[in-house]
């Protein structure tokens, strides 16, 4: 089971209302707690497009990492097309993350519901959901949470007895970080290697099959029952008003309590690492945080002191809260080495099709696969903050910005350190990674 | 390695294949390519060219669609892998919770380095990206199954138990 922490079950929670027990991912444990009342009200008492009204009201935003407003999103789709399709992005993989994984496990009737909903909205009649390869459990709940719902005429022709028809398919990726890129995701759907497409046209005009094409993430469509049984406004009301909601937190690294935590937008980031997650590992002092997924830039301890967790305090302070996936590091770890780690894996998931990704990657894991190993020069830090600075903004997807960030982000906060390992050949914090 | 049209045994993975199609819309024939593979090497362990050849033809796609494919998922092997596949992940969060400790220790374990197999063909060590559980790191994946909150001596009982 994924890494959901003791934390107190709110019966008002979007996510975590419930205790997790054996049985509580099941169609009747979910009606039991009112799942599916949603889904009922919108077949009986809504439209499609109060259904949409709802969701644009409640200002929530896209839990993918690209903080997209959802109703905006939902808006582009021309509904009266012949055909438009929903595709739900189960890829988790940005590396942070393991939020979806969550949600997939224990409450896979409520993604259900929430692509249900979503399909009324849009006028969807065939809805796929494109889940990572690696995932086991969360593909096993998924599919027999599908089979319990159309055994219960929750998902199929006549829906609840309404005219309201849709077909959910379970589609599994093949292991490639970019897939979870909407326009790559919709590639590999059609059976090709996950390239990304040149936008415009935006899927949501031009997507799967040519179709209109809604690309949701799962978090993102698992918020959409409560807003549709509560009200977008209630939606709205909760935690940071330019950015409201609840998000399900994942923290990661050197605390003493990991796991995924469902909170207000707007929290404290310090309360979140200190207080629920149980401070740094040994009662070390905290050196960096990496807030919303590996792609996000890195922050000091020393900018985080009065962050709260919503994208604008974000973005004011020069990152993003990203996936939501907060990655803690204590001081004394060597973060040239732990860059490495990063570089390493985005020059393995660059697909190879825009030239600055293809080629930046490779250059700058190969610098620092030389400097961690001792073999460092004065002139490799230079290279590493210009390279970055040629990967932005010159990509067709977002995978190109998600390498050079990080790299940006560490040479310029902890320069001393990379300068120190290239001109001495040695880590300045004995190469260590863990606590 | 085979390489002539029906390496994969067409027969017998047929019932499975049209299992499948059932399973989408009739006029997305080519969105069956990857799931096909995935069949094929749930089969076989592994998927050749040929299997990509007899897939591309089940699909309706021409064959270099479903080569390109094999050719660009890592999940799909083409080389034969042992009888099961042992997933260290060494992303940046189970870096901070020990994954150097825990792939040095499966080296030695195992006696190959990530990529290898073992001389007995029994396991296929390899050192992956995140596995999205970066909450319960450090975590391996052995065939199917996530291993979470690892350390040394769960490492050597999950390997020591399989068979």
């Amino acid at each position: 089971m994924s890494g959901q922490r003791g934390q107190d079950v709110h019966a008002d929670n979007v996510f975590m209302s419930f205790a997790v027990t054996s049985d509580s991912h099941t169609l009747d444990a979910y009606r039991a707690r009112g799942g599916y009342e949603a889904l009922g009200k919108a077949l009986r008492t809504l439209r499609p497009e109060d259904v949409e009204a709802e969701v644009t009201a409640s200002g929530l935003r896209g839990r993918g990492g690209a903080n997209f407003p959802v109703g905006s999103k939902w808006s582009f789709v021309n509904k009266q097309s012949p055909v438009v399709y929903l595709c739900c992005n189960a890829d988790e993989g940005e590396p942070g993350t393991f939020k979806d994984r969550w949600i997939l496990e224990h409450i896979p009737h409520q993604l259900v519901e929430g692509i249900l909903l979503a399909a009324f909205a849009l006028n969807v009649r065939h809805a796929f959901v494109y889940i990572r390869g690696e995932f086991d459990l969360p593909l096993r709940r998924l599919r027999a949470a599908l089979e319990e719902a159309r055994a219960a005429g929750l998902v199929g022709d006549g829906i609840l007895g309404s005219g309201f028809a849709c077909d959910i398919v379970v589609h599994r990726g093949g292991g490639a970080y970019v897939c979870g890129e909407e326009s790559s995701l919709i590639n590999s759907l059609e059976g090709k290697k996950g390239y990304p497409r040149n936008k415009p046209p935006f899927p949501a005009v031009k997507g799967f099959y040519g179709a209109p094409t809604v690309v949701n993430n799962v978090e993102t469509l698992a918020n959409v029952p409560w807003i549709v049984a509560r009200g977008g406004a209630a939606y709205a009301a909760l935690g940071n008003k330019a950015n409201p909601g609840h998000r399900l937190f994942g923290i990661s690294g050197h605390v003493n309590r990991p796991g995924l935590y469902e909170l207000p937008t707007g929290y404290p980031m310090k309360k979140l690492i200190f207080e629920d997650a149980g401070g740094i590992l040994g009662g070390k002092p905290l050196k960096a945080v990496i807030p919303g997924g590996s792609s996000t830039p890195v922050l000091t301890a020393g900018e985080i002191e009065t962050l709260t967790l919503d994208a604008p305090s974000l973005q004011q302070a020069g990152s993003m809260l990203g996936s939501g996936g907060l990655i803690v590091i204590a001081e004394g770890t060597c973060m040239v080495r732990l860059l490495q780690v990063l570089t390493r894996f985005y020059r393995h998931e660059s697909c190879g099709q825009c030239t600055p990704c293809r080629e930046g990657t490779a250059w700058m894991d190969d610098i620092l696969a030389r400097v961690v190993d001792g073999r460092g020069e004065a002139a490799d830090v230079a290279s590493l903050r210009a390279i970055p600075e040629g990967i932005l903004g010159n990509t067709l997807c977002a995978l190109g910005d998600a390498a050079a960030m990080p790299v940006l982000s560490f040479v310029k906060k902890f320069g001393n350190e990379f300068e120190y390992f290239a001109a001495n050949r040695r880590s300045l914090n004995g190469d260590r990674l863990e606590a | 390695m085979k390489d002539g049209p029906g390496d994969a045994d067409a027969g017998a993975l047929r019932e499975q294949f049209d299992r499948l199609r059932t399973g989408y819309p009739s006029q997305m024939s080519a969105s069956l390519v990857l799931p096909l593979l995935q069949i094929v090497q749930e089969q076989k362990g592994h998927v050749t060219p040929a299997d990509a050849h007899v897939v591309a033809d089940y699909a309706g796609v021409p064959r270099a669609q479903a080569i390109e494919a094999l050719s660009w998922y890592t999940m799909l092997h083409r080389q034969p892998v042992g009888r099961h596949v042992v997933k260290v992940c060494r992303n940046i969060a189970c870096a901070l919770r020990g994954s150097d400790r825990l792939l040095a220790h499966v080296e030695k374990t195992l006696g190959v380095a990530p990529g290898g197999t073992t001389a007995d063909g029994r396991v296929t060590f390899l050192a992956v990206e995140c596995l999205a559980s970066c909450g319960t790191a450090p975590v391996m994946q052995v065939d199917e199954t996530y291993h979470e909150q690892l350390d040394e001596a769960t490492v050597d009982r999950v390997l020591g138990e399989l068979p």
